[in-house]
């Protein structure tokens, strides 16, 4: 490609964005734009940033950017962020799951059942592959329920909406209905690592091995992308972006795991792991952090790099034309649904291992959660829109603000108060945004 | 000239088509032979895209038969029609809004890696090369198609159908939304692709656009076939008794083309 072919390409670009009033607007838009950074994305990292500023300032005792903080705050975050990832599918494909609560408990209630009566008696007492086997047995469980539902709505023809509203109801009368409506307590002493907890985390060292690693990943993404647009000819990301979108990205990821490592394990534990009083030993990310972590990048690159994820949003795009491209739309629809019980059931299993019990109301009212932390981080319901990194983003959008408010001493009719403000206030500055793009 | 001595390449025979109890299409008979335009005409509601979406797998036909070069071959579905080299420009593009042109492209056949994953900047690549040919000035290759001007999406919309060397192409009003410089590019090339030996049905409002294009036409009214003639053999006015009147060329008295021109122009 020639010189000037290059740049009629980037004024064919530019002319094609979104108009832009202001001037000063224009040159910080123009710089984003440049640098090929997602606006939406860089908007919503701002207001994370802005509402974290703010509960520090207005907390007593300015506890919200405390290490301990955050690192419970990463812990709450992932169940909802695991889950928020298979919902950005579904409404992306122009579907709802009212249903992952529910779900989530009756498939929560199972792996409670097959841990705690059924395996020891099949082989032994905390035997050390029982953790595995729950969790198995609730992953394929989830999906099942979920490709059972995909099915009655992508070949029966029912609307999501109501089939996942019936789920909504028998799924939580089926997690009763397991033990009679008991809670099942303890669980496996290997399978509560997955919830976090004091020996549910990777230590400060592997910590650094896992921030290393991402940094790594990250640059490594940089230079494989680079290089393929180059062997095309094609306009390349300045230089100049290029490494500040990287130095920026490792000095976050490095900082983030330096400023989590300052948790450090209470002092009764320390002695008993029979380290010297007194001696500072960080507890490290928290186990669902990196199952939360792992399930944003694998289901990224599903959305983004596969088949199956093109399709999905092909469907939301325009189901007639998908249709016509010869797409299978309701064997996609179906496997949506299944991915979407899939991750219910992972995050099923962190939450019963987080509270150490399966309880029959385990998930009550996360549906919501997750649906909103999907529509926060940018996920439409006219259908084709939405990214999984938005989503994670949302549902830590969400909790930072239960959380801040907690320690505000806020009480719960409130919090919802404002987390359905900010709702409504996400979309609509959303809606406003998109409709400005348009025209 | 058209080599007419061989089998058709294709050829639909007694097609039906019923949408409760209305018969959209009831025994229509057409073919196409390779480098030929056939024009497809009628008023609203004549059937025209009906009898053609059986032929793109979009809706099956209730009963008749399709020879692809004299051989019977069974289409219910659109992948079927793509297998046999038949690809549609639909009227209303069927462009998946939400995402880019390379995207919409290889929509449902995208290339991929060996480990199966996108291989994004090869479709960005065949989608620059193809769009050179098709529409030099087309630059917007990372834009969602919703940003497009119609034009555009109509390139997007003939890239994809003649990327995967199409033998048969269906366009269906393929210059209704478009300018006067747009419209003479995709008759530019539907010439072209003539040249290159493709069979085009192309189904259309405008008499005169089939008429400078199509080497015959067939006229459809209320469902069923009126005839189909050479162009050359025929005019403007006969055609358009056809059309609306159902009468063939030999048919059509001096009286019958006064009262087609009394009506003002012609909404056909």
């Amino acid at each position: 490609m020639t010189e000037t072919e290059l740049s009629a390409t980037g004024r064919a670009e530019e002319a094609a964005a979104p108009g832009r009033p202001g001037l000063e607007r224009r040159t910080f838009r123009s710089i984003l734009r440049s640098a090929e950074i997602d606006a939406r994305m860089a908007g919503m990292l701002a207001a994370l940033a802005i509402i974290w500023v703010v509960f520090q300032i207005i907390t007593p005792g300015n506890t919200f950017l405390t290490p301990r903080n955050l690192w419970n705050l990463t812990v709450q975050t992932s169940v909802v962020a695991i889950m928020a990832t298979g919902m950005v599918l579904i409404i992306v494909s122009r579907n709802i799951d009212l249903s992952v609560g529910a779900t989530m408990a009756a498939v929560g209630m199972v792996m409670g059942a097959v841990q705690h009566d059924l395996l020891p008696s099949l082989i032994g007492f905390d035997h050390p592959l029982t953790w595995i086997i729950a969790l198995a047995i609730g992953l394929v469980l989830g999906a099942a329920i979920g490709a059972f539902q995909g099915a009655i709505v992508a070949y029966v023809g029912v609307p999501s909406f109501i089939v996942t509203l019936g789920g909504f109801l028998v799924w939580r009368g089926v997690a009763w209905w397991v033990a009679s409506g008991q809670t099942i307590a303890p669980m496996d002493t290997s399978f509560r690592r997955l919830g976090g907890g004091s020996t549910g985390t990777i230590g400060g060292t592997w910590s650094w091995v896992v921030g290393v690693l991402a940094c790594v990943g990250l640059i490594a993404l940089q230079v494989l992308r680079r290089r393929q647009r180059a062997k095309y000819g094609f306009h390349l990301r300045p230089l100049w972006a290029e490494v500040a979108i990287g130095t920026v990205g490792t000095a976050a990821i490095l900082f983030t795991i330096g400023f989590l490592n300052r948790y450090y394990l209470p002092p009764r534990l320390v002695e008993a792991r029979g380290a010297p009083p007194g001696s500072n030993i960080p507890l490290g990310l928290a186990i669902p952090v990196l199952i939360a972590l792992g399930v944003a990048i694998v289901m990224t690159y599903i959305a983004t790099r596969r088949r199956f994820g093109r399709y999905v949003y092909g469907i939301g795009g325009n189901p007639e034309a998908a249709e016509l491209a010869g797409i299978k739309t309701k064997r996609t629809i179906v496997k949506t649904f299944a991915l979407m019980g899939l991750l219910v059931g992972l995050a099923a299993a962190v939450q019963i291992a987080r509270l150490n019990a399966a309880v029959s109301s385990l998930g009550t009212g996360m549906e919501l959660n997750v649906i909103a932390a999907a529509v926060i981080g940018g996920t439409s319901f006219t259908g084709g829109i939405g990214t999984i990194a938005g989503a994670v983003l949302g549902a830590l959008v969400m909790q930072s603000l239960v959380s801040g408010m907690v320690l505000m001493g806020i009480e719960a009719p409130l919090q919802d108060i404002v987390v359905g403000i900010v709702l409504v206030l996400a979309v609509t500055l959303d809606t406003i945004v998109r409709r400005r793009a348009a025209t | 000239m058209i080599d007419r001595s061989g089998p058709p390449l294709v050829e639909m025979r007694d097609i039906r088509v019923a949408f409760g109890g209305v018969h959209a299409v009831d025994g229509v008979t057409i073919d196409l032979y390779p480098g030929e335009v056939v024009g497809l005409v009628g008023g609203n509601g004549a059937g025209k895209t009906t009898l053609i979406r059986t032929l793109s797998g979009a809706h099956p036909a209730d009963s008749g038969e399709i020879f692809i070069n004299g051989d019977p071959v069974t289409i219910q579905t659109p992948l079927d029609a793509k297998n046999l080299g038949i690809e549609t420009i639909y009227q209303t593009l069927a462009l998946a809004d939400n995402i880019d042109a390379p995207g919409n492209v290889f929509l449902g056949r995208e290339i991929t890696t060996r480990l199966g994953n996108l291989d994004y900047t090869a479709m960005e690549d065949a989608t620059r090369r193809l769009m050179s040919r098709l529409n030099p000035k087309f630059q917007a290759f990372v834009a969602p198609v919703s940003s497009l001007s119609g034009g555009q999406r109509q390139s997007v919309a003939i890239a994809r159908a003649v990327h995967f060397n199409a033998r048969i192409l269906i366009m269906d009003e393929p210059t209704a939304a478009l300018g006067p410089a747009e419209t003479k590019q995709v008759r530019d090339l539907i010439r072209q692709l003539r040249q290159e030996g493709l069979g085009i049905f192309l189904i259309s409002h405008d008499i005169h656009d089939v008429y400078d294009l199509a080497d015959r036409i067939s006229v459809m009214l209320q469902g069923r076939l009126v005839g189909t003639v050479n162009r050359d053999d025929v005019t403007v006015d006969e055609v358009l008794a056809m059309i609306i009147l159902g009468k063939q060329p030999g048919e059509v008295t001096q009286k019958d083309i006064a009262e087609l021109h009394e009506g003002g122009p012609v909404g056909v």
